[in-house]
Parts: C-alpha cells; sequence; structure tokens
C-alpha cells in the first residue's frame, strides 16, 4: 500500500482505456528528456523490438522465465509521434509482490533500448491464465525444477462449480490435484504438502522416492 | 423502487439508471465491505508470519494474507474511484476510525479465543473456511455485474479464492476428524464463530440480497463439516452488525496496530 510506490496502476474496467503513467511524474519526465535529447524527433523502438526486448526481462521469482513466456504482457503499442511505447500487462496473482518490480524492470529495459518514453500500463480482464505460458517456457521451468501448469483446458473442469464432497468422498475436493512426476528423478511417487509455496503461484510437493520437495506452478 | 428479485450485484450495477445520489453511496458502501473484510482478514491472517504452527503453514498463511490484501488494495481503490471524494486505496485503509470499517465483525475477531490466550490455528482455519466459501459464492456474482471494474476484480480474486477454501477445508477434515484433542479445538472454534456467519446474509438497503447465498453456502460448507464430525450449532437470534459500522471492541486494537505508522508519521512513504 503507501510501502509500494504508486508505479503502476490497475486498469480495474475491461473496455477502460485510461493509460496510468508509469512512474512517478519526475522520473517519467527524465525518461522523456533523455530520449529526446538522443535521437531526433520521430525516431522510436518499433513494437516488434519491444516484444524481442521484453523476452529479455526475466520475471523476478522465476529467472528461466521471461515476462514474455509467463504471459503477463498483454500488448505493446507504440505512439511514433511521441516516441511512447505503451506496456500493457496483467498481474499473476492480485497480491503478488513481484508486480511493481516487472514494472519498473519493463521500463528499464525497453529506456535502454532506445523508447523515448514508456507507460507500463495495469490490465485485469481477462484474468491471467495459466494457458498463456508458451511450450517452450514449459519445458525450461521443468528443468529448473518447477513442475509446469497443466493446461487447465485438458483438465476440462475449469468451468465447473467446485463440488466439496461427491457422494461417499471428499476427493472432490482435490479436483485439480493429479498425479505429479518429480522434476529430478521422474517418479509418480510424490505428494503434495501445502497449496502455497514459495511464492503464491506454486504449490509444494514432495518426491517419496528421491525425498527431495519440488513446486508446482498451480494451473489459475 | 429496488427489485427485491435481482442479485445484490445486479441491483449495484444497475446504478447507471438515474436513480438518486442514495444509490451512488450504497454501491460504495457495498464494495467498502468486500474491501473491509478483506483487508482485515488478511491482517489478522498476517499475524501469523513468522508463528505458523510449521513453516508449510506459516508460508500458506502469509501467502493468503497477500491474496486478501491484494483484493483489498483494488477494491479500496475501486471504492474510492466510486465515491469521488480523492480517497486512494491507502487514505481509505489507513486514516479511517473503526466506525467507518463496513468489514463484517467475524474477519475482526482475533486469532486468539481469549484475552490472554494464544493465537489459535483451529479458529484461524475456521474462519478461513466460513469466510473464504462465502466470497467463493459472491465473486461469481460480482462478475455478472454490470461494473466492469468490480467484475473484473471478482473474475481475478475467484481464481484465487479456490485455493483459499481448499487450503481450509482441508485443514477443518484432518482437524476435525482427527485426535481428541484436535476435534475438541475445532468444535470450540466453530460453536465461537458460527453466530458471527448470520451477519453475511443479513440483508439491508446496501445489500438487499445478501440472504439469498444462504442455501448454496450453509449446503457447502455443512457438508465439509459433516465430513470433519463437527457439530453445527442451531442458529440464534444474535446479530453482529460490522458492515454497518458497529464493531466489536476487538477492530480498535487492530487499527492502532495496522494504523501506527501512517497515524504518527503521515504521509511516511517506503
Amino acid at each position: 500500500m503507501v510501502t509500494a510506490r504508486a508505479d503502476v496502476t490497475f486498469d480495474t474496467a475491461a473496455a477502460a482505456a485510461v493509460a496510468a503513467a508509469s512512474d512517478a511524474p519526475g522520473r517519467a519526465a527524465d525518461l522523456a528528456a533523455g530520449g529526446a535529447g538522443d535521437r531526433g524527433a520521430g525516431e522510436s523502438l518499433s513494437a516488434t523490438l519491444a516484444w524481442t526486448v521484453l523476452r529479455t526481462v526475466p520475471d523476478p521469482e522465476i529467472p528461466v522465465l521471461s515476462v514474455v513466456d509467463l504471459g503477463i504482457v498483454r500488448a505493446i503499442e507504440v505512439a511514433p509521434e511521441r516516441g511512447t511505447v505503451t506496456v500493457t500487462v496483467t498481474p499473476t496473482y492480485i497480491g503478488c509482490p513481484a508486480t511493481e518490480m516487472i514494472a519498473q524492470d519493463i521500463v528499464r529495459a525497453l529506456t535502454d533500448a532506445g523508447a523515448a518514453q514508456v507507460v507500463v500500463r495495469q490490465q485485469l480482464a481477462p484474468a491471467w491464465s495459466t494457458d498463456w505460458i508458451e511450450p517452450a517456457a514449459r519445458a525450461r521451468m521443468l528443468s529448473y525444477g518447477i513442475v509446469p501448469p497443466a493446461a487447465r483446458s485438458s483438465l476440462a473442469r475449469g468451468v465447473q462449480p467446485l463440488r466439496f464432497v461427491a457422494p461417499g468422498s471428499v476427493r472432490d475436493l482435490h479436483e485439480m490435484d493429479e498425479v505429479l512426476r518429480c522434476p529430478r528423478c521422474a517418479s509418480a511417487d510424490t505428494e503434495r504438502l501445502s497449496y502455497f509455496g514459495s511464492t503464491a503461484c506454486k504449490a509444494l510437493y514432495r518426491c517419496r522416492a528421491c525425498r527431495e520437495p519440488f513446486e508446482y506452478f498451480k494451473p489459475l | 423502487m429496488m427489485n427485491v428479485a435481482a442479485t445484490s450485484a445486479r441491483a449495484l450495477a444497475a446504478g447507471a439508471d438515474g436513480r438518486s445520489a442514495g444509490t451512488t453511496t450504497a454501491r460504495v458502501e457495498y464494495v467498502l465491505r468486500l474491501a473491509d473484510s478483506s483487508l482485515l482478514l488478511g491482517q489478522r491472517l498476517s499475524e501469523w508470519c513468522g508463528h505458523g504452527p510449521i513453516l508449510e503453514e506459516d508460508i500458506a498463511l502469509a501467502n493468503m494474507a497477500l491474496d486478501l490484501i491484494g483484493q483489498a488494495r483494488l477494491l479500496l481503490a475501486h471504492a474510492g474511484a466510486l465515491a469521488g471524494a480523492g480517497r486512494d486505496e491507502d487514505a481509505l485503509a489507513f486514516l479511517r476510525s473503526e466506525d467507518e470499517y463496513r468489514n463484517v465483525t467475524l474477519v475482526e475477531l482475533p486469532n486468539e479465543p481469549g484475552a490472554h490466550g494464544t493465537r489459535d490455528f483451529a479458529r484461524t482455519v475456521v474462519r478461513n473456511f466460513l469466510f473464504t466459501s462465502w466470497q467463493e459464492q459472491v465473486w461469481p456474482r460480482l462478475q455478472e455485474g454490470a461494473d466492469t471494474g468490480l467484475a473484473a476484480i471478482a473474475a481475478k480474486s475467484a481464481k484465487e479464492t479456490r485455493f483459499h477454501v481448499r487450503h481450509s477445508a482441508d485443514w477443518v477434515l484432518r482437524l476435525g476428524d482427527g485426535t481428541d484433542e484436535s476435534h475438541a479445538r475445532m468444535q470450540a472454534a466453530l460453536d465461537a464463530l458460527w453466530p458471527f456467519t448470520a451477519e453475511l446474509f443479513s440483508a439491508d438497503a446496501v445489500d438487499p440480497d445478501a440472504g439469498a447465498l444462504q442455501p448454496e453456502w450453509e449446503a457447502r460448507v455443512r457438508q465439509v463439516l459433516a465430513a470433519a464430525t463437527l457439530t453445527v450449532p442451531p442458529r440464534t437470534p444474535f446479530r453482529s452488525h460490522g458492515k454497518q459500522g458497529v464493531h466489536s471492541e476487538h477492530l480498535s486494537h487492530l487499527l492502532a496496530t495496522m494504523q501506527y505508522l501512517q497515524r504518527t508519521y503521515p504521509g511516511a512513504r517506503w
């Protein structure tokens, strides 16, 4: 709340096109001034190049993934006349403490790449889904020791209401639980320790075969 | 005249139909109820940080506290924008006194069962279960509303609330249907907290259809409580009124802790 400066503002209205400045007025002004001094008017970063640049911006908590891999970059728009690059991002989890840091990293990376001015806009709707994590990124996540989320479409349960207790069973509570293979030894003899791991987006598991703990990126 | 058949979400969403300024006030009040309830449960859960019974639970409770405070930030910002009085999320969280808070009383109750008790994990998980199961009913209705800002917050929150319900229901089952000691503690927690759930469904001008959520909530909650071998206490005439701004003695103590920095150093920034 007061602890984090209002670097980004949530654009909660799905259709609203109100952009919030990426940073405090002072810094935004500095960015614009720096750009104008280095380049002639009209010269700016292309949207294609901006996407490439953001592929080098790592997620602070899972550094083998870029913010593009995670699927949180929803749009990049460039206003050529002013050289303003507007990046629309969506948060993974609502209270994710990395949100502000990601916005700052995006501003820094694009500024270093030559953007005259960068605006990071937050958009809540549609809500982020782990289905937006790119396939190649899932493989890298696994090699990093985190089991990637199952595609919710494959679970085919996303829109069904949660039933707590089916007749004679309380297992329905864990409809989204699956048999996970240990990312180290590939054993299927694993168990969930907690729905919440080192970050809100991951659950904590344990492999009974190699006795090592591991994390599972929860399908959301 | 308010259409009583409409859900509270639709009634809220219909604010643009030209009704009086009182309607805007009711919408702000409604959003503040959601916001304040999330904020204070988040604050109560954060009290466990560093004190959890085991490391995994310490982490889980802190994670859920973050989610709830995340909900509160968005909801408070939304309420502030609706009210149009220039109060942002920080002003609403840190500069209101207890009679201006609109949370349900359930979430402001301490984690400790008595004045000199220690933090009670049973009380914490029973409350999380009762309250987040209610949130699970609220979010889908708001997603249908015409207030697109509130609908987006609800859609985002709904995904996370599912994990909160699973987590707390897990513990209700494990501890309720556990040892004699764990069962007794869970039953005591349920007996203490259950009367405060009536407030979730008590209708008033701000939320005329609050009672509509009760049948589904109660059916789901009772299923898990029964599987956990816990006995649901009978309903009594007792009603708490936190959402109307009439709070227990515990809220001012909570706010004294939560608001200390901003009250002592107004405008301080990290």
